[in-house]
């Protein structure tokens, strides 16, 4: 099967869990075991070629520009983890059918599951390191909502945010490596960056790299000093730990490890790193287990002894090492997941996972007991037993590893860390399940159904063959090594095999089975001696530098984010103030290019009005009249500006927006407080007036200085004039950059307008709804209605103006590809016509008189615009890529035809619709209880008496 | 005529500003108004100043003749007067339900998100 499928298949599956639920929890943990096995039996499809030694490959080009592609190579050391993500996958998914009580969501459960599944597998195929990335990612989030999958404890909280916390950091470290090593190698793809040992090894960001990607490796894979979220991950139902914790997600940063070792390792750097890491994580974890009651605790800690010992072994950067370290991988997996899921059987059938209150469970649950004997027995490095095989190549590498310069420093401690993992053995199979049984266990012990002891029971079956005829094991170990080694080192020529005659490894085991034993005999006092030593609670260290990490933030953020506006505005004003005058004393800049232009009289004039009416906006603000008359000389001064600065099409724009701005706050303004009051001290305003100041100060500086000077690179302007007309088709070259140019940016731009007029609707109207709108109906204004409400003057005169107006807005449209105008322009002007009807004749009568709703043309105008766009397609150019010709019909003269014409008349359509509507809507607001709905053709004073008959 | 546009461009700022620092949030649309119009005009002469030379191509040519005004600011502006427009009116009817859905419009005492802590 194609590797795509075997990564896709669980992110598909993942959909049918929530699906089935209602099925039943059968059917959900049903169609999570198909999906698996699919997943499970496209694997096995590659295994002949894998066997042949062969890579499978499979790509597909994805942003090549960034070097992301979608590369997946499935090699021996992939589908070893495959193999043991998928396979211990499927039995974990029929261990957690009949261990989820019916009070859990299954299908959430197993949703999460098959998203971590394929999370797992995606790391393990990817071929681009990027992509690798993000499947490291996403086991982190994955596994965050396993671990908190009991939302209702609190532990299960703590512990799925510690692990992000932990691992996340470590991923986001790791991209830092990853992206430094693509650089140096000048490619992601791993199969090239394996290739090029020498050039990575002799890059001075050699070591940068290195300390980054381990960061990721060692918080994933919880090795020291990142061993502390671990434990707490425990929290999470039996299931995740036996899959997460035991065979898959912690070996994520092992699998790194070892999938990078052959460019990585044999360094120094990597050697002193990874090798005291793995060390020190090894004896701490053993005799951190030894004293822990929680039988799941017990094996957290086992984890993470275990995954520093095969860390270590890769830290030793011998072939040897790497396929020891191969070797206990495996043999971890299968008796560490068995154990694991023996743990849940014991507090599913006991309810308790405390040892000290286990106890004689030998003769209650005898198949449990079995499991468990062999599984622990193997992990004590037990001859007969899988994991002593691993173990003793451990010890035989240990043995020829001289770190700091001493040669016995790694023999000892390793023979210490392997003393204390044995004694925890023994503790788990003598603690639980000897002694005399009691009679206070919370539940009455027994052994489960086959469903929950048939999944660890199989993982034994490999525990004890590969244990008793190692030669079985032999060729996938090697095979699976030769893809670690790479090209880096030659394939070592031991083999596994349980005699090796009397050498040094073979005492240290002794010494370490012993000493195990002689452990659990004194037990009870160093048990004492231990609870007396005081030692860092790595969970209290945790919480305090998270806790110092929050007040820190608090503590910047607060004063500048407290919620007021007016601070945020003056921050964010002195801000950019200051970035500014740093710029403009640490930049360069050259002289003036420009002479100053002379300044018109006329200019000067409307220039003083501008600047009057701009000031006596400050001094006269509280009078929302007035205040309101001086905007609107503001704008009327700007689009004069524009008129005299040669921009007629941005001089229509600013008066027609001008306009239609003056009738919303006229209808707007009704209801707000007629002044507004006083309300800041003398000393905040000479602060405000201080950073407007400043604000005014670098804006004119800005506009002085950029105005007498040429730009520093080359504009696109001269592009645009010199192909508005050959390419365009249209003399105005504003128009054509609109419509043509960038049409693109004005589809955006009306699709903003549009939803911002959509919003004011909903708004409004989800407000008259309310209370408010209650309050509204029922209002009193606070200024004297004028006794005639449609002046008939008006009425008349806006009436005769309609088609005028609408001819207007048509000439300007269709001249606007030429001449200023232009759609933007048009639906303004339109709009104002439109509304002067509301004014004169009343909200009712105009919109009785209206065919089509304000929402239909502003989604007409985005679709017209849209299909235009879209069009260019069928004739295989990119969106909205227009085109003209011109036509001649006799009598008229020959006339343009532009693509880009009707995509104007999409802009028209929605500024229509979005003017319009944004004006019903306030002048909705505006409707009274008491105010009359004048519906026919002509009104003057709806209240007198006399004419109400005529109705 | 580049300082006095200068000058006017600080003026606008200068008191746009000011009115945007208030807490009454009337104040603060009548100081959106100026500050867009002050944005526009910064990136209009951001084109420089070319009076009596529209961007236009004559009948007959195929590129506009001799120095025109720089279009492409023109036409950015122009977007920017209308989305402005948009922005204001959205910004009026956030004013106006908050007025009338809180009685003030005084932003500090809007706190139906973030109570006052005592």
């Amino acid at each position: 099967m194609s590797l795509f499928f075997i990564v896709a298949l669980p992110f598909f599956g993942a959909l049918l869990p929530g699906l089935m639920n209602a099925a039943g929890r059968s059917a959900t943990a049903g169609v999570t075991f198909t999906v698996t096995l699919a997943a499970f039996i496209g694997l096995l499809t590659n295994l002949p070629a894998i066997l042949a030694g062969d890579v499978v490959m499979a790509r597909v080009d994805w942003m090549p520009a960034l070097g992301l592609n979608f590369t997946l190579m499935l090699d021996s050391l992939g589908f070893f983890f495959a193999l043991l993500i998928l396979g211990i996958g499927l039995l974990i998914i029929a261990y957690a059918r009949q261990y989820l009580s019916s009070k859990d969501h299954m299908g959430e459960f197993f949703t999460y599951l098959l998203l971590f599944q394929g999370a797992m597998v995606g790391i393990v195929l990817s071929d681009n390191i990027l992509l690798l990335l993000i499947f490291w990612e996403l086991t982190s989030l994955s596994s965050f909502l396993l671990i908190g999958y009991w939302k209702h404890l609190p532990e299960g909280r703590q512990g799925a945010r510690m692990a992000l916390t932990v691992t996340g950091m470590g991923g986001l470290a790791m991209i830092g490596g990853m992206l430094i090593l693509g650089q140096i190698v000048g490619s992601y793809d791993l199969s090239v960056i394996l290739q090029n040992r020498e050039l990575i090894q002799a890059d001075p960001l050699y070591v940068p790299a290195l300390i980054l990607i381990l960061l990721g490796c060692f918080t994933k894979s919880a090795q020291f000093p990142f061993h502390f979220w671990l434990p707490h991950a425990m929290a999470a139902p039996t299931p995740v730990s036996a899959y997460l914790h035991s065979a898959t997600m912690v070996k994520a940063g092992i699998f790194l490890m070892a999938r990078m070792w052959p460019v990585l390792s044999g360094t120094p750097e990597w050697f002193v790193i990874v090798t005291s890491a793995g060390l020190i994580t090894m004896v701490l974890g053993a005799v951190i287990a030894l004293f822990k009651h929680d039988l799941k605790a017990l094996l957290a800690f086992s984890t993470v002894s275990h995954l520093g010992l095969i860390t270590m072994l890769l830290g030793t950067g011998t072939a040897f090492g790497a396929m020891a370290a191969v070797f206990h991988i495996l043999n971890h997996a299968t008796f560490k997941a068995a154990l694991f899921m023996s743990a849940g059987i014991i507090d599913h059938e006991a309810h308790t996972r405390d040892i000290r209150r286990l106890g004689g469970l030998r003769t209650l649950m005898p198949i449990t007991f079995m499991i468990v004997s062999l599984a622990a027995l193997s992990m004590a490095g037990i001859p007969l037993l899988n994991g002593f095989l691993s173990k003793e190549m451990m010890l035989e590498e240990a043995n020829h590893t001289v770190l700091f310069n001493s040669p016995w420093l790694v023999p000892v401690l390793a023979t210490f860390g392997s003393l204390f993992s044995a004694a925890y053995c023994f503790r788990l199979i003598g603690h639980v399940f000897f002694g005399p049984v009691r009679d206070d266990y919370p539940a009455k012990p027994h052994d489960p159904g086959a469903g929950l002891w048939l999944p660890p029971a199989l993982l034994i079956i490999p525990v004890v063959v590969i244990g008793v005829a190692p030669f079985v094991a032999e060729p996938f170990v090697k095979l699976v090594t030769a893809s670690v080694l790479g090209s880096a080192a030659e394939m070592p020529s031991a083999h596994l095999k349980i005699w090796h005659g009397l050498v040094p490894a073979l005492y240290m085991s002794i010494i370490a089975v012993v000493g195990g034993l002689v452990m659990l005999a004194i037990f009870t006092p160093a048990l004492r001696i231990w609870e007396n030593t005081p030692r860092p609670e790595a969970k209290v260290i945790f919480e305090t530098i998270v806790e110092a990490a929050a007040k820190l933030a608090q503590a910047l953020i607060l004063p500048l984010h407290n919620g007021a506006f007016s601070r945020y505005a003056a921050v964010g004003t002195i801000t950019i103030v200051v970035a500014g005058y740093y710029a403009w004393t640490t930049g360069t800049i050259g002289a003036p290019t420009h002479a100053l232009q002379p300044a018109d009289p006329v200019l000067i004039s409307g220039w003083g009005m501008l600047v009057a009416a701009t000031i006596g906006m400050v001094f006269l603000h509280r009078n929302r009249f007035l205040s309101l008359i001086l905007i609107g000389i503001v704008g009327l001064m700007v689009s004069i500006g524009f008129v005299f600065l040669s921009a007629p099409d941005l001089a229509m724009t600013q008066f027609t927006v001008e306009v239609v701005t003056i009738i919303l706050m006229l209808l707007a303004l009704n209801f707000l407080p007629n002044r507004t009051p006083i309300e800041s001290s003398v000393l905040r305003r000479v602060r405000d007036v201080g950073v407007a100041a400043a604000g005014g100060l670098a804006s004119f500086a800005l506009a002085y200085h950029y105005m007498l000077r040429d730009p520093v690179a080359s504009s696109i302007s001269e592009f645009h004039l010199a192909n508005s007309y050959k390419g365009g088709g249209g003399t105005n070259v504003v128009n054509v950059i609109l419509v043509d140019f960038r049409g693109f940016d004005t589809f955006g731009e009306i699709i903003v307008l549009s939803i911002a007029a959509l919003l004011i609707y909903a708004l409004t109207e989800t407000l008259l709804g309310g209370p408010v709108g209650a309050k509204l109906l029922n209002r009193r204004p606070d200024q004297p209605r004028a006794g005639d409400m449609h002046p008939m003057m008006m009425v008349v005169l806006t009436r005769g103006m309609m088609p005028v107006v609408m001819m207007v807005g048509f000439y300007i449209f269709l001249s606007g590809h030429n001449e200023p105008g232009g759609g933007f322009i048009a639906g303004l002007i339109v709009s104002i016509g439109m509304v002067m009807q509301y004014m004169a004749s009343g909200f009712s009568w105009a919109s009785a008189r209206l065919k089509y709703p304000y929402h239909g043309v502003i989604g007409a105008g985005v679709l017209v615009a849209g299909f235009t766009g879209i069009g260019s397609w069928f004739v295989d150019k990119p969106f909205l890529t227009s085109d003209f010709t011109y036509v001649r019909i006799p009598p008229f003269e020959k006339f343009e035809l532009a693509t880009a014409a009707l995509f104007d008349v999409g802009v028209f359509l929605s500024v229509v619709g979005a003017v319009m509507l944004s004006l019903e809507s306030f002048s909705r607001l505006a409707r009274r209880a008491d105010a009359p709905q004048v519906l026919h053709p002509m009104d003057i004073d709806p209240s007198r008496e006399d004419l109400k008959e005529g109705v | 005529m580049e300082q006095i546009l200068s000058v006017l461009i600080g003026i606008l700022v200068a008191s746009a500003v000011y009115l945007m620092l208030a807490r009454n949030l009337l104040r603060f649309l009548f100081g959106l108004i100026l500050l867009s119009n002050a944005a526009n005009l910064t990136i209009f002469v951001a084109g420089r100043l070319t009076p009596g030379a529209p961007p236009l191509v004559p009948d007959g040519m195929d590129a506009p003749v001799g120095v025109v005004a720089n279009a492409l600011p023109q036409a950015l502006v122009l977007t920017a007067i209308v989305i402005g427009f948009g922005l204001f009116a959205f910004a009026l009817i956030l004013a106006f339900r908050a007025y009338q859905s809180l009685g003030t419009l005084n932003t500090d005492e809007m706190r139906v998100a973030e109570p006052k802590e005592n």
